[in-house]
């Protein structure tokens, strides 16, 4: 649990003009599942960018396993073990599910027991009865399963997840959670953004608040979920 | 008309959409994958019919030639990515148009300089009479060979990217490049892979129409416009779209040349429809491009849903 995974120091980026993180340090150890938190537009997307190198920083480390990273082209970061369960999905719409698995399947953190596709149809049983429509004859839902497996299958050491529970109907959110509490269990470092704060007090083990582009609290879930003064400002719950 | 000539002019079609597609399919990945606008790829076509006549003449063998030429004008065209496209992927359109162009003023200079200005290319004696195809229906037996060795190129580069993992890569690449890079596909090596086939079909195409056309400086402008209109139509990026227009465009542009004259013929007086014909046949595939934009925008098979 003490091995240091990935190691955000003071990071600044920006789009164009306007720069949107100020200086974010975050830390996820071997093991940890780690919330980043705050209200729409403080920076959780463009700190998960920054970290994958789609929108790199301008200032500051990022390091995944003690190599630094911050300059590092998107595909090199995510060969070197972390996996993006990006916002709004991004389904490939011209490849069957089964091809989202095959193409991407590779044992990237040399795993004893790797995922497969085999495995991923296990865990959505609704991803194989669909196997070969193609992504863009999906439903929502559906296409949430297939971004968590198709991340899987690279076998990351760090899985990243960005909004993955946003837009579905509550039965497949649950079943979303109960996936990532599954996947936890079993050893998967996790770093999740998602709104809603009751079921990640429940599931992480730590959480980072962002306001403007800075950690503004970071603590535990008990901290969190008896602190309701948080809640109300920085979350606008 | 009789259904002979009918059906003599939509073998042609065939074969010229067959071509098209060669040249369209490259072009549509270089475009869907990397939303770079390549002028030079006609460069490309030229240089592989030059290649392709040369070789043939020095082999002394037809399919050697053709052969040879192949992976030459693959490694021209890797090379001309490493070298000078990949620094164009970054810019605008207009950058990539203007540097493209230019690449097509060297290309004709450069093939002048080593070569002249055309090249004479025969086709293989065997292969230059016609074969009877139906009692009464005679048919150049090299153009039948230019219809099978397209639709065995269509149906080899079909199982490439409809069946390999590459071609998977290559897809999801095509429709959402961020998301292929996030997934960590190798873009950059993918894309000097893709150009080297694209640029390795660019040389099939020259080489069989070598014989048939001239094998002169420019032969790839004229046809380049229309590999754009196919990519148009068919929708860009896709592989199927690019056979669909092509075969769809190489028809309409053929049989239009073909059979408009007498269709005019038909309710217009004979002076009027002799040279309307001509005329409004060759602005054909641009009307149906018009038309399949207006219906559908993105093209009939977008790669991007």
């Amino acid at each position: 649990m003490s091995d240091m995974l990935l190691e955000v120091a003071g990071i600044e980026t920006a789009y164009g003009q306007s720069q949107v993180l100020h200086g974010l340090d975050l830390e996820i150890r071997a093991g940890e599942t780690v919330t980043l938190l705050g209200r729409n537009g403080m920076g959780k997307t463009t700190a998960i960018r920054s970290i994958m190198g789609l929108t790199p920083a301008r200032q500051g480390a990022i390091s995944f396993r003690g190599s630094r990273i911050e300059a590092e082209a998107p595909d090199r970061i995510a060969r070197r073990g972390i996996a993006l369960v990006p916002e709004g999905r991004q389904i490939f719409p011209n490849l069957s599910v089964r091809e989202h698995l095959v193409a991407f399947a590779e044992n990237r953190s040399g795993a004893k027991e790797p995922w497969t596709p085999q495995r991923v149809f296990a865990l959505f049983p609704r991803l194989r009865e669909r196997a070969e429509h193609m992504g863009n004859q999906l439903s929502g839902g559906e296409q949430q399963m297939l971004a968590i497996g198709r991340a899987l299958v690279t076998n990351p050491y760090l899985l990243v997840l960005d909004e993955a529970t946003e837009g579905l109907a509550p039965l497949i959110r649950e079943e979303i959670w109960k996936c990532l509490a599954a996947l936890r269990a079993a050893g998967q470092t996790i770093l999740v953004v998602d709104k809603y704060i009751e079921r990640l007090v429940q599931l992480a083990d730590r959480h980072t608040i962002i306001e403007r582009g800075r950690v503004a609290w970071q603590g535990g879930s008990e901290e969190l979920s008896s602190n309701r003064e948080l809640w109300h400002r920085y979350l606008g719950v | 008309m009789s259904w002979i000539l009918i059906l003599e002019q939509s073998l042609n079609g065939l074969q010229f959409g067959l071509m098209l597609f060669l040249l369209a399919a490259g072009l549509t990945l270089v475009f869907g994958i990397m939303d770079m606008i390549n002028l030079a790829h006609g460069s490309l076509y030229m240089l592989g019919a030059f290649f392709a006549a040369t070789l043939v003449q020095a082999t002394g063998s037809f399919a050697l030639g053709v052969l040879l030429a192949i992976p030459a004008t693959a490694l021209a065209g890797m090379l001309l990515e490493v070298a000078v496209l990949r620094t164009l992927y970054a810019r605008d359109h207009l950058s990539q148009v203007l540097a493209t162009f230019a690449l097509i003023l060297i290309a004709n200079e450069v093939v002048r300089i080593v070569w002249g200005s055309d090249l004479q290319m025969t086709m293989p004696a065997a292969l230059s009479g016609p074969v009877q195809l139906l009692p009464g229906m005679p048919y150049p037996a090299y153009r039948l060979l230019i219809i099978g060795v397209g639709l065995a190129v269509a149906a080899l580069l079909y199982v490439l990217v409809a069946k390999t993992r590459i071609g998977m890569l290559v897809r999801a690449g095509a429709s959402n490049r961020e998301m292929a890079l996030a997934m960590g596909v190798n873009i950059q090596r993918l894309f000097t892979l893709v150009f080297g086939v694209g640029a390795a079909l660019c040389a099939v195409a020259g080489a069989m129409l070598g014989p048939l056309f001239a094998v002169q400086v420019g032969m790839g402008e004229s046809i380049l416009i229309l590999a754009f209109v196919v990519i148009v139509i068919g929708g860009i990026g896709s592989i199927r779209g690019a056979l669909v227009g092509a075969v769809l465009v190489g028809m309409v542009d053929t049989i239009g040349r073909a059979f408009l004259p007498h269709l005019f013929g038909l309710f217009l007086p004979p002076q009027f429809a002799s040279a309307a014909g001509p005329a409004i046949a060759s602005v054909l595939v641009y009307l149906l491009m018009a038309v399949v934009l207006f219906v559908r925008p993105q093209g009939l098979f977008p790669a991007r849903g």
